[in-house]
């Protein structure tokens, strides 16, 4: 039995049922009998520790994905210490170096003030990972809230709370974050707040299609009978089992709230200079000097689209991996589970 | 199907009330010292909106709150949207005098995006795991990642930089010169339809792939059916009936993208009226754009809807 006979609903983060037994017991003894008399065992079949299992399995099931984790570990240290890697920070003004091109002393070029486009990106990547984090976590804490109670109260609650949703989700995204911004003002603060607000409401039809399919099973209805209070119910039995596709959309957002951070601060909306966001960075304002200085344009596109290039894959592998429910077609797991042969 | 064009009609109604709730709302959140700052900073004083009361009765602010929502709401309703308090015109005229740039940029982009989409999903589908599908989910992928506001920075930077040339921005009507109309939109349109066609054509895989593992696809080449016919008369037109459902998703998006690719290309349309009203403080005009695409968005998925119970006749209406 190789890593490709793990049943997808047997996912690395399922609680239930993979505690308190063997973790090697094979789910159906027949195939897997069938399987190790033809398949010689080379691979340590799966390990106790699920962590360690769903690393091993990102790694040899979904390379790309595995590249993408890469990218956003790279993402989150290169934030993490952005003022050890570019201790002259983000703003040192040097009329003298102005525009000057790539070099072996500026690395990406210097701007229009004579800053190191190299220093400014990579205090860049620490904005973009402030605000990714907070607006994430905050529209999932909006999400969790919303879709928990509207999914599994129902009825009226429900439908009234759907119809709020439906009125705030037919407006574009970028529509709303402008006409909020021009109200509120621009700054980092607001821009997290909004973009909280913005995508918590829209995650929250995610949340509530995953508890309404829970609810229905029936420890739920065993807890009910037993007398379990509502809220003991919805953080002991449906959260955990609705927490994959909550992973999934919280790696999803990262990127969302990259790319509309940006999208605001091209436009001169989100968080204002000198702090340097990449949109910002794109912005109108330098346009100008682009045209002479065209690694101005280029630098902070590059690594905008890097960062986003690999939350995605490493998103999609996740949602591969943890969440057989919301899987497309399109994963090489699907087609390897479906290639498996009739027993 | 007349009845549920009805019914789908009235499910609107409070949709719409909580939409109207919420762009209403937005006005009413401004901060009292936003009503200071637009007097000191956006120079009103030429326009008769010099005081403080004077700028609160424009913006309809000196009423009780329920009273304002139910004046401004059937204002609406018949049309009327206020006036702009930088140059006094209606709110409406503004509005369709940029309507007519913005429409033709997303229809264009829509275009452009379903048909470079569409064949490569299709293909991607039909020939799973091999170089071609490789390069087209690639390409996808890449093509997701790059925000649309730096591909359009990119196309107007480097052929002025290489060429000195730089797209033209003077727009003339469609009908009057559909030539010079499209010398000015083509690129923008190309710009906002490739980033667009990254999300179609993932999805137009995934629906193909769907329908290749049916029973019924199977059968057709088990009749010996040729590829093409497997694959046009079969496949692709039950594939294809979800996709229509992402027009919905996309034309939200759509405006957005107008509202980022007018502004790199300096087009007169919607977005850039909302940002320079965004600049000014203008609110009816901003309250006014708010409101109009959250209604078309609303249009257009009934339209979807409706389609899809046309093209899909396994959707019943009378359940």
């Amino acid at each position: 039995m190789t890593v490709d006979q793990i049943s997808p609903q047997q996912s690395a983060f399922s609680r239930k049922g993979a505690e308190g037994k063997d973790p090697r017991a094979p789910v159906e003894p027949g195939r897997a009998m069938a399987d190790e008399s033809a398949v010689p065992i080379r691979v340590p079949l799966r390990y106790r520790n699920r962590h360690v299992e769903f690393f091993y399995r990102l790694v040899t099931e979904r390379p790309m994905g595995a590249f993408g984790a890469l990218i956003c570990i790279i993402l989150l240290l290169t934030g993490l210490f952005a003022s050890v890697i570019a201790p002259e920070g983000y703003n040192a003004i040097a009329p003298l170096d102005r525009l000057k091109p790539p070099s072996a002393e500026h690395w990406l070029g210097t701007d229009h003030l004579g800053r190191d486009v190299f220093a400014r990106i990579v205090h860049g990547a620490q904005l973009s990972v402030i605000v990714a984090f907070a607006a994430t976590t905050l529209s999932i804490v909006i999400s969790v809230v919303i879709g928990l109670v509207s999914g599994y109260l129902g009825g009226r609650t429900d439908m009234t709370t759907q119809r709020l949703v439906d009125g705030w989700m037919c407006f574009p995204d970028l529509i709303i974050l402008i006409v909020a911004v021009s109200v509120i003002g621009p700054g980092t603060w607001q821009v997290i707040l909004i973009l909280g607000l913005l995508f918590g409401i829209s995650g929250s039809r995610i949340v509530r299609g995953a508890v309404l399919s829970t609810k229905e099973n029936i420890y739920v209805h065993a807890a009910k009978s037993m007398g379990a209070s509502t809220l003991w119910i919805l953080w002991r039995h449906i959260l955990p089992n609705v927490m994959p596709p909550i992973i999934v959309l919280f790696t999803t957002r990262l990127a969302a709230v990259i790319l509309a951070e940006s999208g605001l601060s091209f436009l001169g909306l989100g968080i204002p200079p000198p702090a340097p966001s990449w949109g910002g960075m794109l912005s109108l304002d330098g346009r100008s000097y682009m045209f002479v200085a065209p690694w101005l344009a280029i630098m902070p596109g590059v690594a905008l689209a890097i960062a986003v290039f690999g939350i995605n894959m490493f998103g999609d592998a996740l949602r591969d991996l943890l969440d057989p429910r919301m899987r497309g077609g399109t994963g090489r797991y699907m087609a390897r589970v479906n290639r498996k042969p009739m027993p | 199907m007349g009845t549920y064009l009805l019914r789908r009609l009235l499910a609107l109604i409070p949709t719409l009330i909580v939409a109207s709730i919420i762009v209403f709302g937005v006005v009413r959140l401004i901060p009292g010292d936003v009503l200071d700052l637009m007097l000191t900073e956006n120079d009103y004083a030429s326009t008769g909106h010099d005081t403080r009361a004077e700028l609160e009765q424009a913006l309809g602010l000196d009423k009780p709150i329920y009273m304002q929502y139910l004046s401004w709401a059937g204002n609406a309703l018949q049309g009327d949207l206020g006036d702009s308090l930088w140059r006094n015109t209606p709110v409406t005229r503004e509005i369709g005098d940029r309507m007519p740039v913005t429409l033709q940029l997303g229809i264009f982009s829509l275009i452009i995006a379903l048909t470079i989409a569409i064949p490569i999903g299709i293909y991607s589908a039909v020939r799973q795991e091999t170089l071609g599908d490789n390069v087209g989910r690639t390409f996808s992928i890449v093509a997701l990642a790059i925000p649309n506001f730096w591909l359009g920075t990119m196309v107007v930077i480097l052929p002025s930089m290489w060429w000195g040339w730089s797209p033209p921005n003077d727009i003339v009507p469609f009908f009057e010169d559909p030539i010079e109309n499209l010398k000015v939109l083509l690129l923008p349109s190309l710009v906002l339809g490739a980033s667009l066609s990254a999300v179609v054509m993932r999805m137009t895989r995934t629906m193909m792939l769907e329908v290749l593992r049916q029973d019924y696809i199977r059968t057709a080449w088990a009749k010996g059916l040729p590829e093409r016919t497997v694959v046009i008369r079969h496949a692709v037109k039950n594939a294809l009936i979800p996709v229509i459902t992402l027009i919905g998703i996309l034309v939200p998006i759509l405006f957005g993208g107008t509202v980022i690719i007018e502004q790199i290309f300096r087009l007169p349309g919607l977005g850039e009226l909302l940002l320079q009203s965004v600049n000014t403080r203008d609110y009816p005009i901003i309250t006014g754009i708010f409101l109009i695409t959250g209604v078309v968005v609303m249009l257009v998925n009934l339209l979807v809807d409706m389609c899809y119970g046309l093209l899909d006749p396994k959707v019943r209406y009378d359940s």
